[in-house]
C-alpha cells in the first residue's frame, strides 16, 4: 500500500526533474553550446549579442515549443484514449493531427501566414476531423475498432488533400517534409505564442475537469448512472483534444507518436487515475519531445533530422508492443 | 415509491418496451425477470432516463425522470449496470466516484465524502483492498467493490442489472442478505436476475416481462400461482416447506 502511494508520489517530482533536466539540456547543447551559469547571464541579459541572439530567439522558442507540444499531444491523447474509450486512440492516428495539418496548408495557401490565422486553421481542422470521428462514435453506435478504423480511412484522406494542395499551391512549398513529419526548425514567437496561449488554457481546463474525465472512463452506463450527462462531456472533451492537437500542429508538424505512446508508458507506470495521469503528460511528454528534438538536432550535426522521424523510428516498434500487449491485456474488458 | 406509467421506450427506430407500467412502494424489493432480449435492461434504463421515452412518464420518490437533471436522478438512484469498463484505477477511488452526483465544479472530494466510501467498502469487506487496482481483482471482488460504490452513492433507491453474475453461491446469499438490510434501512432496491429462484426468494414484488411488456405483476406467491413461468421458460417451480420458510426447487419433467 505504501509503496505504490511512494510510487505515485516520488513519481511526479521525478517527472518534474526530467522535464526541467530535458528543458535545460535542450537550452544548453546544439551547434553553440552553453553552461548553465552562461545560461543564467545570458537570460540575464549580460553575455554578448550573438549568444543572446541565439538563445533568445533560436534555443529558447524551440525548447518552449517542445514542451508545450509534447504535453498537449501527450494531453490529447490521453483524453482521446479515455473518451473514446480505445486504447488505440491518438491524435496523430484517428486523423486529428491530419486536419490540423489540412488547416495549416489552406491557410498558408490562401497566403495568410499570421500566427493567430494559423493556430485557429489548424483548430479548425482538426475540431472538422474530431466532429467526423464523435459522430462515427456517438450517433452511429460504431464499436471501438470501427471508430480507429474510421479514423485510419480520415487520416489517409486528409493527408492526400494535403499533399494536393501542397502540389497546386507552389507558395505553401515552405510546408515542407518537416511539417508533414513534424519538426522545430523554424519555430518563431509569432506562430508559438498564440499556440502555446490556446494550449496552456485547454490543459488548464482540463485539470479542472479531471473528476469528470475519470467517472467518464467508467464507461457511459456507470458515468450515467452517476449523473454525468455523458454525451456533453464527450463533446467537450473532444474539442479540448482538437484544441490541444490543432494548436500543437500549428507550429509542430504532424507530429505523430508521442500522443499514443506518452499516455501509454504513464498509464503502465503510474495508472489511469486523471489528475496524476495528465499531470505526468504535461512534464513525460514535454521532456520526451524535447530530448527527442535533441538527439535530433544533434546525431548528425551541423544537419538537422525532423524530429518527427526520430519519434517514428521510436514510436513504431513502440506501436507494435501496444499492439501485442493490448490483445492479451485486461486494461478495458467488457 | 417508483412511479412508472405506460412507458414505451427504446433505441433509434426499434420500439423495445411497449406501453410498461408499474408501481413500487418504498422498501421493497422488486426483481425483474424475464427470458433474454425481453426488455429488463432497457426498463431499467428508461426508468432512470438513460433510454429516450417516447410516451409515458417515470417517477422517482416524486422526481420526474424526463425533466430532472441526471444529477438529480443519481441522488434518487444508484444504478449498477451488467457490464463494467474497468480501468486501471484503486477500489477506494471507484468507491469515492459513488459520491460524483453530490459535488459541484469543480469536483473534489471531501472528508466526509471519503468517510462514507470507506464505511461502503467496508460493508462489503473490501476495506483492506482500498489501494488495490481494479484490474487485479477476480470478478466478485470488483462486483462487490462496484456494490460499495452503489452504496456510497447513498440514493433511496438502487437499481442492479444482473448484480449476482460474478458472484459464487455464499457471495451471492450474502447479497441476499444486503439486499434485505437495506430495505430495512428504508431504501427500495430493484434488480434484473435471471435465476428465478433467487428471484422467488428474495423479491417482494416480482414483474415477468416478455417482449417488452409486464405480462405478470405481484408477489412471488402470485407469480408461482400464475401460469406466466410455465408459459415463458417451459419450467415449474414448486415449493417445500423447511424449517427455515419456504425454499424453492424447478421440477424436473423428464431424466436429463
Amino acid at each position: 500500500m505504501k509503496t505504490t502511494n511512494r510510487k505515485i508520489k516520488y513519481g511526479l517530482t521525478i517527472s518534474v526533474l526530467l522535464w526541467i533536466t530535458a528543458a535545460l539540456l535542450s537550452l544548453c547543447i546544439g551547434s553553440i553550446y552553453f553552461t548553465p551559469a552562461e545560461l543564467l547571464s545570458v537570460l540575464a541579459g549580460k553575455a554578448g549579442s550573438a549568444a543572446q541572439g541565439i538563445l533568445r530567439y533560436a534555443r529558447l522558442p524551440r525548447t518552449l515549443a517542445c514542451l508545450f507540444a509534447g504535453a498537449a499531444l501527450s494531453c490529447a491523447g490521453a483524453v482521446l484514449q479515455n473518451v473514446l474509450a480505445n486504447q488505440l486512440a491518438s491524435p496523430s492516428i484517428i486523423g486529428v493531427n491530419a486536419g490540423a495539418g489540412l488547416g495549416v496548408t489552406l491557410c498558408c495557401a490562401a497566403g495568410t501566414v499570421s500566427g493567430w490565422a494559423i493556430s485557429g486553421s489548424a483548430f479548425a481542422g482538426s475540431l472538422a476531423a474530431v466532429a467526423v470521428i464523435a459522430l462515427f462514435s456517438c450517433r452511429i453506435g460504431a464499436s471501438r475498432t470501427t471508430v480507429i478504423l474510421t479514423g485510419v480511412a480520415l487520416n489517409s484522406l486528409l493527408n492526400a488533400v494535403s499533399e494536393t494542395v501542397t502540389v497546386l499551391a507552389p507558395d505553401v512549398a515552405a510546408l515542407s517534409t518537416e511539417f508533414r513529419v513534424g519538426g522545430f526548425s523554424a519555430v518563431t514567437y509569432t506562430r508559438l505564442i498564440p499556440a502555446c496561449m490556446l494550449i496552456a488554457l485547454a490543459l488548464l481546463l482540463l485539470l479542472t475537469l479531471c473528476g469528470e474525465l475519470d467517472v467518464m472512463a467508467l464507461g457511459d452506463e456507470t458515468a450515467r448512472g452517476l449523473g454525468l450527462p455523458v454525451r456533453g462531456f464527450r463533446i467537450l472533451f473532444l474539442v479540448l483534444c482538437a484544441l490541444l492537437a490543432g494548436a500543437a500542429v500549428s507550429f509542430s508538424g504532424l507530429l505523430g507518436f508521442v500522443g499514443l505512446i506518452v499516455p501509454h508508458f504513464v498509464r503502465i507506470l503510474f495508472g489511469s487515475e486523471s489528475r496524476r495521469m495528465l499531470l505526468h503528460c504535461i512534464f513525460l511528454g514535454g521532456a520526451f519531445v524535447a530530448l527527442c528534438d535533441l538527439v535530433s538536432r544533434c546525431i548528425f550535426q551541423p544537419f538537422e533530422l525532423p524530429v518527427g522521424i526520430l519519434m517514428a523510428v521510436l514510436g513504431g516498434p513502440a506501436f507494435v508492443f501496444l499492439l501485442i500487449r493490448s490483445k492479451g491485456g485486461h486494461h478495458h474488458s467488457d | 415509491m417508483i412511479k412508472i406509467e405506460n412507458v414505451s421506450a427504446g433505441y433509434r427506430k426499434k420500439e423495445v418496451l411497449h406501453g410498461v407500467s408499474l408501481s413500487v412502494e418504498d422498501s421493497r424489493i422488486v426483481t425483474i425477470i424475464g427470458q433474454n432480449g425481453c426488455g429488463k435492461s432497457t426498463l431499467i434504463k428508461a426508468m432512470l432516463g438513460f433510454v429516450p421515452m417516447t410516451q409515458g412518464s417515470v417517477q422517482l420518490n416524486s422526481v420526474a425522470v424526463s425533466q430532472a437533471s441526471p444529477q438529480k436522478v443519481a441522488q434518487t438512484a444508484a444504478y449498477l449496470p451488467q457490464m463494467h469498463q474497468n480501468g486501471d484505477i484503486s477500489v477506494g477511488r471507484l468507491v469515492l466516484h459513488g459520491r460524483f452526483p453530490y459535488l459541484s465544479y469543480p469536483r473534489s472530494y471531501r472528508k466526509e465524502d471519503k468517510e462514507i466510501a470507506y464505511n461502503a467498502m467496508e460493508r462489503m469487506g473490501i476495506a483492506e483492498l482500498s489501494q488495490v487496482p481494479l484490474s487485479e481483482l477476480s470478478g466478485g471482488l470488483r462486483q462487490k467493490a462496484y456494490i460499495a460504490m452503489a452504496l456510497a452513492q447513498q440514493t433511496p433507491i438502487i437499481v442492479m442489472d444482473e448484480p449476482t453474475t460474478f458472484l459464487d453461491i455464499g457471495e451471492q446469499m450474502k447479497f441476499m442478505q444486503l439486499c434485505r438490510e437495506l430495505t430495512a434501512e428504508g431504501k427500495t432496491v430493484v434488480l434484473v436476475l435471471h435465476d428465478v429462484i433467487s428471484a422467488l426468494s428474495i423479491s417482494d414484488r416480482i414483474a415477468v416481462m416478455h417482449h417488452g411488456r409486464i405480462i405478470q405483476f405481484g408477489a412471488p406467491k402470485e407469480i408461482l400461482e400464475s401460469d406466466a413461468l410455465q408459459k415463458l421458460y417451459g419450467i415449474r417451480v414448486c415449493t417445500i416447506e423447511t424449517q427455515n420458510g419456504v425454499q424453492y426447487y424447478y421440477e424436473r419433467r423428464e431424466r436429463i
